[in-house]
């Protein structure tokens, strides 16, 4: 709440923070253009970090347990990647649909296109990458395959950005910075009906999460359909990363390292607890990368995805030197 | 009276049944790899079944096939006369619990919660507890003597103590027969004996019915109410441990270059024997191991009282002494060491 608060106080115009308040609590009486940029840019603003930070954390979440590495994450095995083709494939197909604000002012249809397009990249990396490690054994080696695929995906972006216009080019580039200020009305409301759905999937799935915590066999054993399973995760983490890439850009690091931490906050893999804890992590730290990014005091704002992996990073590092202490994750 | 239990015997339904079984693995498409064949093989509640074989015979594979987690290649297997097939994961996972060799290591999953999981069956679409679920958790607890470490996160167990909790889970999972894949396999001495001891007293109380893959042939021998020992040309054979080694089949599968097993004293000997054979007279601790030691230092021990080499053991005050004859030349030996030094400079006849 506190991190809420102090993210729709803080930006690059002054607003008291009693005012804010005031303009949460009662609209009516307080000044127009303060309202204004409450009500339009700011809350919108942190309605989106919330949103984000709960979809990318739980999608990060299902992941590290999906494969059974602490490093995996919708970055890392190419999920994003997946949705930035599907996105560039939308925006970089000149003629039809020529940029993100032009998608934006279609309205419903084209955000609904976008994250179609964003959710089918997303979920067609992963289910390449899943089809791949059903045939190895070493998640390591899953994670080498995932990197790959991701790359490969990039360098088709790339290719296909090399041969198309720059006006169309800046669109994109400035999509893969993450911002979470692109999100208004209509598109906010979809994307949380979208995240708060993947993550709805994802509760109601936890028990399999648990079993899976086991392996393959284990769960097969205990009765789970592990084909189904892994279906239905996927479903729900593409659902997620893709429809959050759509529309905030690839953003990092939030899915690897919140699931680390709320794990370690909460002390526990029960699923059941840990994705309302993921949520509660993931929209912590979302708002106050969020803040960092305003550089309170300046007119500058950072992108997001500077922040994050200036957060991320670090947590990365923490794991991989307490899994020396610690096996397992 | 005999007779009664006999037919009582006779009239008991095994739990799983298996017919004209042949089990294998795919290679590829149409492409498949059969490791066994024909096989019938019964279980029955309150058993203890060891699986015997050499590495890579197929033993993973047929507990697989038996637990569902792999398809028949042909023949059939039946749950309390129930097809396997015909049964959804769901309700397999009823009958049979398992512990598998995977390493579950998730550092950050505790006893307690990973016992839990065994009641994945059992419990609502989120997994919520019931007072059931946990007393029976608490049962398994008990039965396994793992509540010392309930609380301990996985990665901080040792090997013996990880099966321990591992067969608590498959306990919480509450099935009528369950099947562990080589559980003894990482495991020192003392805990292979504490598990199969546990195994085997679980078998007798629950009635349930206990099917492990081991390499323990000594500990299969003393706890097995039945063996089934899969050679590596497929072949299996099944029976009470005492009647496979009567009938020679321990044999016929463990012997190798230079290994042989031993009807007599149901272990394997490593020497190359024939060269040299010796009576051992006299009874108890002493000559056991006097045996014991001539063994590994290759000689035979011939049935006979007298042989053209004889050693009598005797023990006084727990003071054995060895009395060693070879063609009316007698030595006598006061330590064990001395006996084999001696025996050791005489010629094979």
């Amino acid at each position: 709440m506190l991190a809420f608060l102090l993210d729709v106080a803080l930006g690059s115009i002054h607003i008291p923070l009693k005012a804010v308040i005031g303009i949460l609590i009662s609209p009516e009486t307080a000044d127009t253009t303060w309202l204004y940029i409450i009500q339009q840019i700011r809350l919108p603003k942190a309605l989106t970090a919330i949103v984000v930070g709960c979809g990318l954390s739980v999608s990060g979440l299902q992941m590290q347990t999906l494969f059974r590495n602490p490093l995996a994450g919708p970055s890392v095995l190419g999920i994003t990647a997946g949705a930035s083709l599907g996105v560039a494939l939308v925006m970089l197909s000149a003629g039809t649909i020529t940029s993100l604000y032009s998608i934006k002012e279609l309205g419903i249809s084209g955000s609904w296109l976008i994250i179609l397009a964003s959710s089918i990249g997303a979920a067609m990396v992963m289910l390449l990458v899943v089809t791949i490690s059903s045939s190895l054994k070493d998640n390591v080696i899953v994670l080498i395959v995932g990197v790959m695929i991701g790359n490969i995906t990039f360098s088709i972006i790339s290719i296909w950005q090399y041969f198309s216009s720059p006006e169309l080019i800046k669109d994109y580039l400035i999509w893969t910075f993450g911002s979470l200020g692109g999100v208004t009305g209509d598109q906010l409301l979809m994307l949380t009906i979208v995240v708060v759905a993947g993550t709805a999937i994802s509760f109601l799935s936890s028990k399999l999460l648990d079993a899976l915590l086991l392996g393959d066999n284990y769960a097969r054993s205990m009765g789970v359909t592990v084909k189904r399973a892994r279906l239905l995760i996927i479903g729900s983490t593409s659902l997620l990363a893709g429809g959050i890439t759509a529309f905030c850009g690839p953003i990092g690091f939030i899915g690897i390292a919140v699931p680390h931490l709320t794990r370690a906050l909460f002390n526990t893999s029960n699923h059941r607890v840990l994705i309302p804890g993921c949520c509660l992590v993931g929209t912590l730290l979302m708002l106050v990368c969020d803040i960092v990014a305003q550089l309170p005091g300046s007119q500058t704002v950072l992108p997001i995805n500077v922040i994050t992996a200036l957060v991320g990073s670090p947590v990365v590092i923490w794991i991989i030197i307490g899994r020396n202490k610690l096996k397992g994750f | 009276m005999e007779q009664l239990k006999t037919i009582a015997i006779a009239q008991q339904k095994p739990l799983l049944q298996t017919s004209g079984l042949s089990i294998g693995y795919k290679l590829g498409r149409n492409n498949v790899k059969e490791i066994a064949r024909e096989l019938h093989l019964e279980m029955f509640a309150g058993e203890v079944i060891c699986l015997l074989g050499p590495n890579g015979c197929g033993k993973s594979t047929l507990l697989r096939t038996v637990a569902g987690l792999q398809e028949t290649v042909i023949g059939t297997v039946e749950i309390e006369g129930v097809d396997l097939g015909r049964l959804k994961p769901a309700q397999l996972a009823k009958k049979i619990s398992m512990v598998l060799t995977d390493s579950v290591r998730s550092g950050d999953l505790d006893v307690y919660s990973l016992i839990a999981l065994g009641r994945y069956p059992h419990s609502g679409w989120l997994g919520r507890l019931t007072a059931e679920d946990k007393s029976v958790i608490d049962q398994a607890i008990l039965s396994t003597e793992t509540g010392a470490f309930a609380d301990r996160k996985l990665a901080t167990l040792s090997d013996g103590e990880c099966q321990k909790v591992m067969l608590a889970r498959a306990i919480a999972q509450d099935t009528p027969i369950i099947i562990l894949d080589e559980p003894t396999a990482h495991l020192d001495l003392p805990s292979r004996i504490q598990l199969m001891r546990l195994l085997h007293r679980l078998a007798n109380d629950t009635k349930k019915a206990i099917l492990i893959s081991t390499h323990e042939l000594d500990l299969a021998l003393q706890v097995a109410d039945q063996i089934w020992l899969m050679q590596p040309d497929g072949h299996m054979a099944t029976g009470l441990p005492e009647e496979l080694v009567m009938n020679g089949s321990f044999a016929k599968a463990f012997n190798k270059d230079g290994i042989i097993f031993d009807p007599a004293t149901g272990s394997f000997t490593m020497h190359v024997s024939g060269l040299k054979s010796i009576a051992v007279n006299g009874e108890g601790t002493a000559a056991f191991w006097t045996r014991k030691a001539l063994l590994r230092k290759g000689f035979t021990i011939s049935a006979a009282q007298i042989a053209p080499l004889t050693v009598t053991v005797l023990e006084n005050a727990g003071q054995p002494t060895w009395t060693l004859e070879r063609e009316r030349e007698i030595t006598v030996c006061t330590s064990l060491r001395d006996l084999l030094i001696t025996v050791n400079l005489i010629k094979p006849v």
